[in-house]
């Protein structure tokens, strides 16, 4: 008797090969929507068979023999495909500039967000729509819905199945790199402890970012997002107490930090800075979190260097969400009376975004004004739909 | 593929295209020539619409259609013209309608 397949073994087996056969069945049959069905079909069969018979020992070939023998059955009656079916052996040659293009077509701009977002995890990562549906919190109907549609949009609209040409290259990869962010932060700031199965999505943003970097090696924005999320996991089992609530960064206990993985994903960093010379806002961004992992203890953190990088990163992405984050910089380097006036400037555009409030009440409450803090903390709480946020605000409160 | 792309008009654009001086509007319906000749081989069919006060709706529901005056849509933005292209994809009519010299939005719909 075998011993059970964990699931998370299977969701990496899945990931692993389910975007590579998509991609050849679809630069083979030249119909996205049909290669997406048998590859999700070969899927949902193999989750069903594995966790009792164990994964097999070629994952990739067993997939796609299922595929075949579907697609055969189903499209017994199309003699084009048949034709090509009957000829298609694995493994298929080209995967990975295949898969490139799959990326690209799945995050194509035509397409909304959420429609990017949901057929990138179901076409190159093979999550099922009940998954894709679990990790967002919204009904599977309407997860279906949405890749249907987007499929559609893709075969009816025209989107080409192909890596955009050179000229329209750095717009198109911004948008796969928005994608793949996107997840990151869904299931970065929601994995708390009742959503524990949104951790999945940080797993898929990590592994489409690698990904992209093998496919994409000249690329220093990819690298600068890959770095980026694996900083941000190397602190991971700090950011929660032992109760589940949320552990600011100056609080958090550095010991749990991984230290060799803050190492690496620094060198991947630098290796894509000197290499290629173009700054931009992941890389950027990166290079502020691994600001924050160098430092020993909290005291440590080089927060000149930080407000040097926030001034870099408004000018390449300039953004007024950025800039609360910079006034955190600029109270450790000029003071709480510097910051305060820095997020006046911002009061009304960012009225509603819970952060500045909770910003300014821990400035207020720095300089001693005690009774505005608590307002400050009261409206933050108001504008937060975010659990774990929510926690943190009601104990600085006083209110548990 | 053919796709039509439709020029939508707003009234903040109309509103500019008002101020403008002489040479300025010249030189803007000028820029729309240009955009058209240097895409003549793409393009089958264009045309310019009438103002929006020409237009005549024609609601079909059940009883007798209703027959308004103005546009379809009761609206700040207004088709004021299209152009039928023939093109590989819909990158390709995209870039067309991104070189679109005059009104702000352009809509792409394939032909069926």
């Amino acid at each position: 008797m075998r011993t059970p397949v964990p699931e998370e073994v299977l969701v990496r087996v899945v990931r692993e090969h389910a975007g590579r056969l998509a991609a050849s069945l679809v630069s083979l049959l030249g119909d996205f929507s049909a290669a997406e069905d048998l590859v999700q079909d070969a899927v949902e069969t193999a989750l069903r068979r594995w966790p009792a018979e164990g994964v097999p020992e070629r994952p990739d070939a067993w997939l796609f023999t299922v595929a075949r023998r579907r697609g055969l059955d189903v499209l017994r009656r199309e003699s084009t495909y048949r034709a090509k079916l009957a000829r298609l052996a694995w493994p298929a040659p080209a995967a990975s500039d295949d898969r490139l293009r799959l990326i690209f077509t799945c995050c194509h701009p035509a397409l909304s967000r959420a429609a990017q977002i949901a057929l990138t995890l179901r076409v190159v990562c093979g999550l099922s729509t009940a998954q894709i549906a679990a990790a967002f919190l919204v009904p599977e109907a309407t997860v279906a819905q949405r890749i249907t549609r987007a499929k559609r949009k893709v075969a009816e609209a025209g989107i080409p199945y192909r890596i955009p040409p050179q000229d329209e290259l750095p717009g198109r990869v911004n948008e796969v790199l928005a994608v793949i962010y996107l997840l990151f932060n869904e299931g970065y700031l929601s994995s708390t402890g009742e959503r524990a199965e949104a951790r999945d999505l940080v797993d898929d943003a990590e592994w489409l970012a690698a990904l992209l970097v093998n496919l994409l090696p000249k690329e220093p924005e990819a690298a600068g997002l890959l770095a980026l999320i694996r900083l941000h996991r190397a602190r991971g089992a700090a950011r929660f107490d032992e109760r589940g609530r949320l552990v600011l960064l100056a609080d958090q206990d550095r010991g749990l930090w991984d230290r060799r993985a803050i190492a690496e994903a620094t060198a991947l960093l630098t290796r894509a800075a000197r290499a290629h010379r173009r700054p931009g806002p992941y890389q950027v961004q990166a290079a502020i979190v691994a600001c924050h992992a160098e430092a020993a203890a909290f005291a440590d953190t080089d927060w000149a260097q930080i407000l040097v990088l926030y001034d870099l990163l408004l000018r390449l992405a300039p953004s007024p969400v950025t800039r609360v984050h910079r006034a955190v910089a600029v109270r450790h380097v000029k003071g709480p009376e510097a910051a305060l006036a820095e997020l006046a400037e911002l009061g009304d555009e960012l009225e509603r975004y819970p952060l500045l409030h909770a910003t300014r009440a821990e400035l207020l409450r720095e300089l001693g004004r005690r009774e505005e803090a608590r307002r400050a903390d009261e409206r933050a709480l108001e504008l937060t739909a975010n659990p774990a946020q929510q926690a943190l605000l009601e104990r600085r409160l006083g209110w548990d | 593929m053919k796709y039509v792309l439709m020029f939508v008009e707003t009234e903040e654009f109309a509103r500019s295209l008002e101020a403008m001086g002489e040479l300025e509007r010249e030189a803007a319906y000028a820029a729309v020539m240009r955009w058209f000749d240097e895409h003549a081989d793409r393009i089958t069919h264009h045309t310019h619409l009438a103002p929006v006060h020409t237009a005549t709706t024609v609601r079909l529901g059940p009883g007798e259609p209703v027959v308004t005056d103005g546009p379809f849509v009761e609206g700040k933005e207004v088709v004021s013209g299209f152009a039928e292209v023939e093109v590989a994809d819909l990158d390709e009519a995209l870039k067309l309608a991104r070189s679109w010299p005059a009104c702000p939005v352009v809509e792409i719909r394939p032909v069926a």
